[in-house]
């Protein structure tokens, strides 16, 4: 892939990303067309991008309810995304679960759960399994800095690295697990500061700059694939919403939404993109042009999806007999 | 020759093992120790330490890893040292492993073996029985051996299951019981109870070790000339309503026993299913026998004051014939 090409698909994904995630958080939330709880990643695309672009299709992937770019890399439509959040029955889970509580093992993509680091021990036995089977895969285990709080982390760290599992730990540090500052969560100033304890590499990444996520991507999966054991990337960014929509954030100092939006992953990247030669602005104005139309397409396939049938209910709790 | 229910649980465990290459243990102490109860003594030797994963103290890390090991296709099973330990793991197994098929359309053949029960002076954190916290969370499947024969051919049918499934092998029977089992291969069904004992008069419903309690009760009202039909539930989700149920229509009169503490206990669930199903055919309430609400504790004559024994079993039943 060429570096027009690399940067075309980075631009192209964060842009989609940024877009469903602004008709959902900002259209069809406000409408009612979705209820409950939305979880967006604005601000933070360069993560979930620069990270899935730089996966073989063997690795299997474990994002959080931040990192929908994921999902659309790896081929899920926005509308099944947007049919998702609205409960219908196109919805990856077919209105099982909300936002993005979905997986697809066809996709090698595993579904979270609520209590992220939860799903770390998980992505510890997945790697286990790849390793077991002789595959060549790595697991890339996403969570917030939230989730390194949290003893089931730990647990599945300890493990990973004394078995030497492949896996990538992903951390977003976006500053805030619902309204707890950083310096309520944690006495140490990086999350990578908790590789040495499980003597584990760890690298600080630009979260906002997607080619630095990637290229950290590469260097963290070659380093667990070729056998070395885990990889911790902690990709610094910020959260540019409140923790759900119904949540404004009230809590965050108004100056540091300011200096992060400078930060804009999408913004930065389209500067960087004409600065290098990757493409023209004519060339950003069409992939502006086609990611409005792809959603505009997406909602239109969301709402005309059905409802899951109540006489579905008690489907699926066992395999069928 | 006779083997132990400990033995059972082994052989079942190894037949599996060596017929399919997918199947591996994850827990802790139990390759070249064996395991603290020495289930899997050997099994490292054997089958070496790709498939007999020793593991940090680290329940959710255990069972966290079976669960993802599953999802990609192998069939873990995890061992709890004692189940008492299973409620540091509690969040993987109710949140994780029980809703992904319902979630996500994605099956995890996991099994998590949870040596439980009383009866061995272990004290409050090395004696309980935790089944209840997951008889109530749709998406897994609890199992309870009482036999040796059922400890074999229910550890192989959990293993080859494709949903999550709770293994409840009770201490106390480890080598207390022992039975002639079967040369060739068998399994034994998941979801259903077992008539062990027919009779007429009354029905004591009961699994794990309390079917030994119970079959001792029924030996002693024979000679008071009751006849007493003892029903082994074997697995307590999904729970075999129906064959208690056949049970209670042909004896009118119940007996509920379970080792585990009275309120929220299965007897309650069982009592309304019976209400529901077949109240017309009751001759008298509903009685059950239960530890009482109080943790386990450690000390001999504590211990037997908590745990029902076949004394406290037979008072019960033998007022329920004559009521």
């Amino acid at each position: 892939m060429s570096a027009a090409e690399l940067a075309h698909k980075c631009l192209y994904y964060m842009s989609l990303m940024r877009e469903v995630e602004d008709r959902i958080e900002r259209k069809l939330y406000r409408q009612g067309k979705i209820v409950g709880g939305v979880y967006v990643g604005r601000g933070q695309e360069a993560i979930p991008v620069g990270t899935a672009l730089a996966a073989e299709p063997d690795d299997v992937l474990f994002p959080s309810h931040r990192d929908m770019a994921v999902f659309l890399i790896r081929g899920v439509t926005p509308g099944r995304i947007l049919a998702q959040y609205m409960g219908r029955a196109g919805g990856v889970t077919g209105g099982r679960d909300a936002n993005m509580h979905m997986g697809d093992l066809s996709l090698n993509i595993v579904s979270i759960i609520s209590a992220l680091a939860a799903t770390v021990p998980v992505a510890a036995g997945a790697a286990l399994a790849l390793r077991y089977q002789g595959r060549n895969g790595v697991v890339f285990s996403y969570f917030g800095e939230g989730s390194t709080s949290r003893g089931d982390w730990h647990e599945g760290v300890n493990f990973a690295t004394v078995q030497k599992l492949p896996v990538v730990f992903i951390c977003n540090n976006n500053q805030y697990a619902y309204s707890t500052p950083l310096s309520l969560q944690m006495a140490c100033a990086n999350v990578a500061d908790r590789g040495p304890a499980y003597n584990m590499p760890a690298e600080i990444v630009d979260g906002n700059d997607v080619l630095a996520v990637y290229e950290a991507t590469r260097r963290a999966a070659a380093h667990a694939r070729a056998g070395s054991g885990p990889y911790l990337l902690e990709c610094k960014t910020f959260r540019m919403t409140g923790h759900s929509a119904h949540d404004a954030a009230h809590y965050v100092p108004k100056d540091l939404f300011e200096d992060w939006g400078k930060l804009d992953p999408i913004t930065r990247f389209e500067a960087r993109m004409l600065a290098e030669g990757w493409g023209g602005q004519a060339e950003i104005d069409e992939l502006r042009a086609t990611v409005h139309r792809e959603v505009d397409e997406g909602v239109a396939w969301a709402e005309q999806s059905p409802y899951p049938d109540p006489a579905t209910l008690l489907d699926g709790v066992y395999e069928a007999q | 020759m006779s083997t132990t229910y400990l033995e059972a649980i082994r052989e079942g465990l190894w037949e599996e093992m060596e017929r399919d290459a997918n199947v591996f243990l994850i827990g802790e102490d139990i390759g070249e120790y064996g395991g603290a109860f020495k289930v899997t003594a050997g099994f490292f030797e054997r089958f070496g330490a790709r498939r007999v994963v020793d593991t940090p103290i680290s329940e959710s890390a255990i069972v966290g890893a079976a669960i993802g090991a599953a999802l990609m296709g192998l069939r873990p099973v995890a061992e709890m040292q004692f189940a008492d330990f299973i409620s540091c793991g509690f969040d993987q197994i109710v949140n994780f492993a029980a809703k992904c098929r319902y979630r996500w359309n994605a099956g995890v053949p996991m099994v998590v073996r949870a040596p439980s029960g009383g009866g061995v002076h272990g004290g409050p954190f090395h004696s309980q029985n935790p089944e209840m916290w997951f008889v109530r969370i749709p998406g897994l499947k609890v199992v309870a051996p009482a036999t040796a024969y059922d400890a074999k051919g229910l550890i192989k049918s959990a293993i080859r299951d494709n949903d999550p499934v709770l293994f409840f092998e009770h201490k106390a029977l480890y080598r207390r019981i022992k039975e002639d089992l079967p040369t060739g291969e068998y399994t034994v069904p998941i979801g259903k109870a077992k008539v062990v004992r027919e009779g007429t008069d009354v029905t004591i419903v009961t699994y794990g070790a309390m079917l030994w309690v119970a079959l001792e009760a029924a030996a002693t009202l024979a000679e008071e000339d009751a006849s007493v039909e003892v029903v082994d539930l074997r697995t307590l989700l999904p729970l075999d309503r129906e064959t208690v149920c056949e049970s209670v229509k042909k004896t009118s009169k119940v007996l509920l026993l379970h080792e585990d503490t009275r309120t929220g206990g299965l007897a309650g669930e069982l009592a309304a299913s019976i209400t529901e199903s077949v109240f017309e055919y009751l001759d008298a309430p509903i009685v059950r026998v239960t530890a009482p609400d109080t943790p386990i504790p450690y000390s001999p004559p504590l211990e037997d004051a908590f745990l029902p024994n076949a004394e406290k079993v037979v008072e019960k039943a033998r007022w329920l014939f004559r009521y």
